[in-house]
């Protein structure tokens, strides 16, 4: 394993964060805030509680999560997609380091990013609302799995991109409806029976739905079965890179 | 340590689409040496050095770089290997400095200020080192490409193209920067479309068509072997025919019968000063004399085309 060569990439790509630092880390809490103002404050204000908690306190863990999603998903896949796409690659694939040193060094600091960015989130969240965290660890592994998780699918977008169409193609059309219809703004039982039945198929409820237990120690779904789904999804994901590995699909020839 | 820092046996790359860029290519690359590789364009020159640098996985043969394997031991091979491909492609936002200390680190190396400066200096580029990449000129990236691809001190550095669209000025500039790393005991090994470029620098030089190499021989070598000298005498009276007592020398009338071009080797031992007594004899008379030699791009065309013959006959 070469870490000086994981630490030089996590280095570098913590360092262009800082040259797009408003891109990077302000406009998505401008973002946040906009969704405080108006879920929280003026839709909110005539929902009273949901699951025993104020309506403007319920939406914090899905919007930390819809962060952690998007951003993982668009820092990773950007991260590895600007090198194919200006030819700067062939230092990476020249350079003695595996695929290994790859993946970790970029979905390391793509997770880190958007970690940091849904600690932020959870502080400006504080300015707005009574935040209360129930399961500290579990809030952090949640946390940790998810950005992992979602940074790993961003680098398997990235490398599977081949224009810029296909890097924006799958966040757009599946990740932004999959994360807004999976209970980042509702509680399930909020729903028709019907679409609580089919808003089940949706993976990112229980991931959701475990996050907010770990705030508030309520969830739609038991936190077992959302743990398993986000270890499943790991587990995939992972395999996924793996396969890029041993075929260098994309990167090599 | 084996005497070819660079050992390349039975080497094939077939593409996925069934092109077959290289086929059974063996070559050796000594120790200090600069190497060029000629070839036309498609011939393999890139697919070959990328293939060396694992940027493309060869489909049969071995790669070894100072003994290590580049496949099995890739880590310890490519650690030896400086690359600078033929496309500029730098990251537009980062800084000269920075992105030369990021290749150092990437290949595993310490940080190591003190030879940085000095690779941007040798490169002319140390006034340059807070700009970003996107600022320079064309030639000045190339330049910022060859310091990260010397960053970590490699024993190779692969010059792909290196003066390829770059200006008179810039390109001799590049020259004495490739010496003064050959004279530091880097191997080099450059590929090129200026064939004047291969003669100037090279101390070997290696042909590759089809995907194969052609020939590799020592530059001298193969400029003696296969170059020829023309002397051309330039007659005060014209000549309708070459004169009968001259039959025996290689000559043949030019510019309307005002001179004769006699063609000879490079080695030294043709008879010029019996050419000139027995032009005398003959009562030549001639009023100028000329001499040329055929440059390393008339002997590749020959060659070539040489080639293309022998393909054509079944």
């Amino acid at each position: 394993m070469n870490w000086r060569a994981i630490a030089t990439i996590y280095a570098a790509e913590m360092a262009r964060t800082s040259r797009t630092l408003f891109q990077s880390v302000v406009s998505p809490i401008i973002s946040t805030s906009l969704y405080f103002v108006v879920f929280g404050s003026a839709i909110g204000s005539r929902i009273t509680e949901v699951q025993g908690v104020s309506y403007g306190a319920f939406i914090v863990p899905g919007l930390i999560m819809l962060s952690l999603m998007t951003q993982g998903i668009s820092n990773a896949s950007f991260a590895i997609y600007f090198p194919k796409f200006i030819g700067t690659i062939y230092e990476l694939l020249s350079a003695p380091i595996s695929f290994v040193e790859v993946v970790t060094s970029y979905v390391g600091a793509a997770a880190t990013k958007s970690a940091a960015l849904g600690l932020i989130i959870l502080a400006t969240a504080e300015l707005f609302v009574d935040v209360r965290i129930a399961h500290p660890f579990w809030m952090i592994t949640f946390l940790a799995l998810t950005t992992i998780t979602f940074s790993l699918f961003g680098f398997i977008i990235g490398i599977w991109a081949d224009n810029f169409e296909k890097l924006t193609i799958i966040p757009l059309l599946i990740v932004t409806p999959l994360t807004f219809l999976g209970g980042t703004f509702y509680s399930l039982d909020m729903l028709p029976p019907f679409w609580q039945k089919v808003t089940l198929a949706n993976p990112v409820v229980y991931l959701v739905s475990g996050f907010r237990w770990s705030f508030y120690d309520t969830a739609d779904v038991s936190v077992g079965v959302s743990l398993a789904m986000i270890g499943v999804f790991l587990a995939v994901c992972i395999g996924v890179v793996a396969w890029i590995f041993r075929t260098g699909y994309r990167l090599k020839n | 340590m084996t005497a070819s820092v660079i050992d390349i046996a039975g080497l094939y790359k077939t593409y996925d689409n069934g092109f077959s860029a290289l086929a059974d290519v063996n070559l050796a690359i000594d120790r200090g040496e600069i190497f060029a590789l000629l070839g036309p364009n498609g011939a393999g020159k890139t697919t070959l050095i990328n293939t060396v640098c694992g940027i493309v996985t060869p489909t049969a043969g071995t790669i070894h770089v100072n003994g290590h394997d580049a496949l099995r031991d890739f880590r310890a091979a490519r650690a030896c290997i400086g690359l600078v491909p033929q496309e500029l492609t730098v990251e537009p936002f980062a800084k000269v400095a920075a992105t030369t200390k990021f290749s150092r680190g990437l290949f595993g190396k310490p940080r190591d200020d003190a030879h940085i400066e000095r690779v941007l200096r040798d490169l002319s580029l140390w006034d340059k080192r807070d700009n970003s990449n996107r600022e320079l000129s064309g030639g000045m990236k190339r330049r910022v490409m060859i310091a990260k691809a010397l960053s970590h001190q490699p024993d190779v550095l692969f010059l792909d193209e290196p003066t390829a669209g770059v200006d008179v000025e810039l390109r001799r500039s590049m020259w004495n920067v490739v010496r003064g790393l050959r004279d530091r005991g880097v191997t080099i090994v450059l590929t090129t479309h200026y064939l004047e470029e291969a003669e100037l620098m090279a101390d070997r030089i290696g042909v590759i068509r089809d995907g194969h190499i052609a020939l590799v021989d020592d530059k001298t070598a193969l400029m003696d072997k296969l170059g020829q000298k023309r002397l051309t005498v330039r007659l005060s009276t014209p000549l309708d025919r070459v004169p009968d007592r001259l039959a025996d020398y290689d000559l043949a009338l030019a510019g309307d019968g005002h001179a004769l071009v006699y063609t000879y080797g490079r080695d030294g031992d043709a008879p010029v000063r019996a050419l000139f007594d027995d032009l005398s004899r003959a009562g030549v008379a001639w009023s100028d004399v000329d001499t040329d030699q055929s440059s390393l791009e008339e002997i590749f065309v020959d060659l070539i085309g040489r080639t293309d013959d022998t393909e054509s006959s079944p």
